[in-house]
């Protein structure tokens, strides 16, 4: 279920503008991986490259190899939508579909994917939200819409649409920021318990975040403004975070900068 | 994994086991499109019934099955929908370019022909069937001030209805004005030149002209009032929703009545995109011709009076030419439909960049 | 008409957030605001219109300007009352005058002696040309819409939705005058290739002449309403959330599934306001079709032979000749016409609002 993802030499632009620049990094399955950063290093941008997101962004491309498990998912052969399929992604604002009910934004992706029948709908339904740690809030309540439910709620809903159609990967673009205190803690138990099926990487801004959910953490930081996003340290997250080897890491783990 | 997954797997695979996909290749689109067009070719000149717009036409048909069939073999039913789903909505593109096209070019090149100095000083006045002169002058007066009086009718009423709305209205009264505006923007324009013909020329004009009904450009007025009312309206309370809150509070905390901080901080903050709203209801009133062929009759000669005899205007001096005999009449027709699409696309265009220059506006 | 309307279509889907963001801080403020008028001393403010007014202190300008936009608003309600009230009244005396039956007579001779006319030919024209119109003009505006907010490069999109909405602003006259001018042509020509190969089916029947027919009519419609409609459900599409596009792409979703999950379903009800609007101003068309129609009284589905006539067409064309009777059933015709269109309309604005709830509700 859960696959390596490994990135050599990754690039990505907007238009004429350098993104992130040389990203080497390899993310062993089952784990979590941090992406820390001071802001506009790039941490997103490679996160978004990971299922090909990053080019739905008009002018944006990337250039380097991304892997998963050997397989290159920007060869010219590659289906998109099979990435993105294999590769699920959770957004930083909880986006549940708002004309969509509970129950229907869980199994978009499958019925997406042709799946029809109640009975398996019914099933990965709650499957999906069992997972997501919602089945007891909503499973009465599956036919309003889902946009109805509160923000944390609404996040794990994202959630469980993600895990519903099974990916390996799970990428997490600051997924509690738009969160109170408590639902950030309900993400942060939920992560513990995907990392059992999925490959999850999530870029955070908050660094206990980080230190609480990952295995792994990737320090991204700039020169300076307008420059590209680089990959300054790549380690345990207890290394990184007791005793880092750049001192750009150290400095920002202290809070001494960024 | 759980055993419900494992079961899951008779189901169609949700995850593709490998990300590569058989994808169709670069030309073969092209190549189905001559194919198509080719087929199509012979099928209709080998049966004759008809011609190269027809080849053209069932070419695009075959076009979009061949590509639906190559799709789906090659690259499954999804992708087949998608790449079918796709031609066709740039097909609709092309469709709906065609007739557009046709029409500005016509505009243009058979407008062309009488746009000099001689129509727009002249009227009809004294112009027979054989005469190749004639101008829009009255024509041009009328719609200028039939257009004005309805705007210094509807912009006062239009944006006090909008304040009332937004800022006062309260339960079911506000919401029935909120829904009768709404159901006002759908009545057509020759149902208001009707209700000022029953309203104002039969009933109410008689009383200043002896007892005579009588046609004039303030009945005109009259009608594209209620035309532009609601679309006034609306685009006024838009805007008012868009100004923020803290800017009201802040005149309210310092102690301005509610109806002063209305009038002095929301209305203005609000104005470029109520002008705007206002410059688009212009715009379409001023191309609005039932209206007034109803109300104020139309008319050959200048009348600068408004409130008197009949007035015409230039949509409806468009209408009336196109129903004329004579052979220059057509070209006379034309030149005052560019003249007026000119107006009127004046109008909009001033509007777009004013909303577009002002951010609170979309 | 380009750009108001379609405001009343933003408001039900993507104008949410800021109409919400402030409703509650407008009312809240209302309350905060008025305690110290109230309590002021008048002549502080003897302003406006308080000196107008009844002595009685407590009205102030604050009343006053209330009321000067309560009776705008007003205003409204008794201008939709008073069209239905003035219609009625002009239109009964005429209806008392005819001698045929209103709803079946088929023809239109108000102004003998004997008057008859009835509305039933005008009525289906008007019905048939609008449906036949949409039938053509709604799938291709949705195209045109989806090709500009999701097909296009970013600029041409913009450029071109910029034309499309300057073309929503050309008046009717003119498009009627294009197809009665030029557009007729090719639509005789295939007409006489439709009625060869397709005079089979009775719609396509007849033996001519062809061209001023309820086709050429409800083509001009389409192509005149198509823009009106493509620029509103263009707007809808551009304001579908980018997190919703996203979230549909990143579940797998081919360009065409995302439009079907996200943008379809998001812009309903901007789409159903776009298409009403078109068919309230299809319906309500004049002039275009006075140019565009062969004018004839008859009932019948054949689309290629001269003839066909609207209500609103009907009135153009009849009313230079109309006597007091005469004027009086084209204004009973233009009620008939009021009542449908009314129909129309607040059967889609219920629509809308009931939908504009279930969103709100939800966000």
């Amino acid at each position: 279920m859960a696959k390596r993802v490994s990135a050599s030499n990754v690039t990505a632009y907007y238009g004429g503008f350098k993104a992130i620049e040389n990203i080497n990094l390899t993310v062993e399955p089952k784990t979590v991986t941090a992406l820390i950063g001071p802001s506009g290093c790039g941490k997103s941008t490679f996160l978004r490259s990971i299922n090909r997101m990053h080019e739905v962004l008009p002018g944006a491309r990337v250039e380097g190899s991304l892997t998963i498990d050997d397989q290159d998912i920007y060869h010219r052969d590659v289906d998109v939508t099979a990435v993105r399929r294999t590769i699920g992604m959770v957004f930083q604002r909880p986006n549940p579909f708002p004309t969509m009910s509970i129950f229907e934004n869980v199994v978009a992706g499958l019925k997406l994917n042709g799946v029809r029948r109640k009975s398996i709908l019914d099933e990965a339904a709650e499957k999906a939200l069992r997972s997501a740690n919602l089945w007891d809030e909503v499973k009465d309540r599956l036919g309003k819409p889902g946009a109805g439910l509160s923000g944390g709620q609404q996040q794990r809903l994202c959630i469980a649409r993600t895990i519903a159609v099974e990916p390996q990967v799970v990428l997490m673009d600051e997924p509690c920021s738009a969160l109170d205190p408590i639902s950030t803690l309900a993400i942060e138990d939920l992560m513990f318990q995907l990392k059992d099926k999925f490959t999850i990487i999530i870029v955070t801004h908050n660094m206990q975040q980080a230190a609480r959910v990952s295995d792994r953490t990737a320090f991204f930081s700039i020169e300076k403004t307008g420059d590209p996003g680089r990959l300054i340290e790549y380690d345990n997250t207890q290394k990184i975070f007791s005793n880092p080897s750049v001192k750009k890491t150290e400095d920002y783990i202290t809070g001494r900068f960024g | 994994m759980t055993t419900t997954v494992t079961s899951h797997r008779t189901r169609p695979p949700a995850q593709p086991s490998s990300l590569r996909a058989r994808r169709l290749p670069g030309y073969a689109a092209p190549a189905i499109a001559v194919a198509a067009l080719a087929l199509s070719a012979v099928i209709v000149y080998g049966t004759d019934i008809g011609g190269p717009v027809l080849v053209v036409v069932l070419g695009a048909i075959l076009y979009l099955a061949g590509l639906f069939a190559a799709a789906n073999a090659v690259e499954g039913r999804r992708s087949a929908r998608n790449r079918t789903w796709s031609a066709l909505i740039h097909s609709a593109f092309v469709l709906a370019v065609l007739p557009l096209v046709s029409v500005v070019w016509t505009l243009v090149s058979k407008g062309a022909e009488r746009f000099d100095a001689n129509f727009f000083q002249t009227s009809m006045n004294n112009i027979g069937a054989r005469d190749p002169n004639g101008g829009a002058y009255h024509a041009i007066v009328g719609t200028l001030e039939q257009v004005g009086f309805a705007t210094l009718i509807t912009v006062p009423l239009g944006v006090l209805c909008a304040i009332y709305i937004v800022e006062y209205g309260r339960g079911k009264f506000a919401f029935a004005i909120r829904f009768f505006v709404d159901v006002m923007t759908g009545i057509p324009s020759i149902v208001s030149g009707l209700f000022v013909l029953a309203f104002w020329v039969l009933v109410v004009s008689p009383w200043f002209n002896d007892g005579r009904p009588s046609f004039s450009g303030f009945a005109a007025a009259l009608a594209l009032s209620v035309l532009m009312l609601p679309t006034i309206v609306r685009s006024t309370e838009e805007m008012l929703r868009l100004v923020p809150a803290p800017l009201r509070e802040g005149a309210y905390a310092l102690g301005i009545p509610k109806w002063k901080t209305i009038l002095r901080v929301v209305v203005p903050t609000a104005l470029p995109g109520i002008v705007t709203g206002v410059m688009l209801a212009i715009a379409r009133a001023a191309g609005e011709t039932a209206p007034v062929l109803l109300v104020a009759g139309g008319g050959a000669a200048i009348n600068t009076n408004p409130f008197e005899n009949n007035q015409s205007s230039l949509s409806l001096f468009v209408y009336q030419q196109a129903g004329d005999a004579s052979k220059y009449a057509p070209a006379r027709a034309w030149t005052a439909a560019l003249t007026l699409v000119a107006l009127v696309l004046i109008l909009t265009i001033a509007a777009k960049l004013l909303a577009r220059r002002n951010r609170l506006s979309r | 008409m380009g750009e108001t309307p379609h405001r009343s279509a933003d408001a039900g889907t993507g104008g949410t957030r800021v109409t919400q963001s402030h409703e509650w801080p407008a009312g809240a403020s209302a309350r905060v605001a008025e305690a110290p008028v109230s309590t002021r001393s008048p002549g502080g403010d003897g302003l406006g219109g308080g000196g107008a007014l009844p002595r009685s202190r407590k009205f102030g300008a604050e009343r006053a300007f209330r009321g000067l936009t309560l009776a705008a608003g007003t205003a409204v309600l008794v201008i939709i009352a008073a069209i239905a009230i003035f219609l009625i009244a002009k239109a009964v005396p005429a209806l008392r005058a005819n001698t045929e039956n209103f709803w079946s007579y088929e023809g239109w001779s108000p102004n003998e002696t004997q008057p008859k006319f009835g509305i039933g030919t005008l009525a289906f024209g008007t019905v048939l040309s609008a449906a036949l119109a949409l039938l053509m003009a709604v799938p291709v505006a949705l195209g045109i819409a989806l090709y500009l907010s999701h097909y296009a490069p970013r600029r041409l999109g913009t450029a071109l939705g910029f034309l499309v909405d300057l073309l929503a602003a050309v008046p009717s006259v003119v498009f009627g005058l294009w197809g009665r001018d030029i557009f007729i042509n090719p639509v005789r020509d295939f007409s006489v290739w439709l009625n060869e190969y397709f005079g089979w089916l009775p719609i396509f029947g007849g033996d001519g002449p062809f061209g001023k027919s309820i086709m050429l009519g409800a083509l001009v419609l389409a192509i005149m309403v198509l823009p009106i409609i493509t620029s509103l459900s263009r707007e809808v599409f551009l304001q579908t959330p980018t997190a919703n596009e996203e979230a549909a792409l990143a579940l797998g979703a081919t360009r065409w599934e995302m439009l079907r999950t996200a943008v379809l379903p998001y812009g309903r009800p901007g789409i159903i306001a776009a298409v009403m609007l078109g068919l309230g101003r299809a319906l309500g068309e004049t002039i275009a079709l006075a140019l565009t129609l062969g004018i004839t009284f008859g009932i019948s589905f054949n689309l290629i032979q001269n003839g066909g006539n609207t209500i609103a067409a009907n009135i153009a064309n009849a009313f230079g000749e109309a006597n007091e009777t005469g004027r009086g059933a084209l204004i009973a015709s233009g009620l008939v016409l009021f009542t449908i269109t009314l129909i129309v309309n607040i059967t889609a604005r219920a629509i809308i609002y009931r939908r504009r709830e279930f969103t709100e509700s939800a966000a």
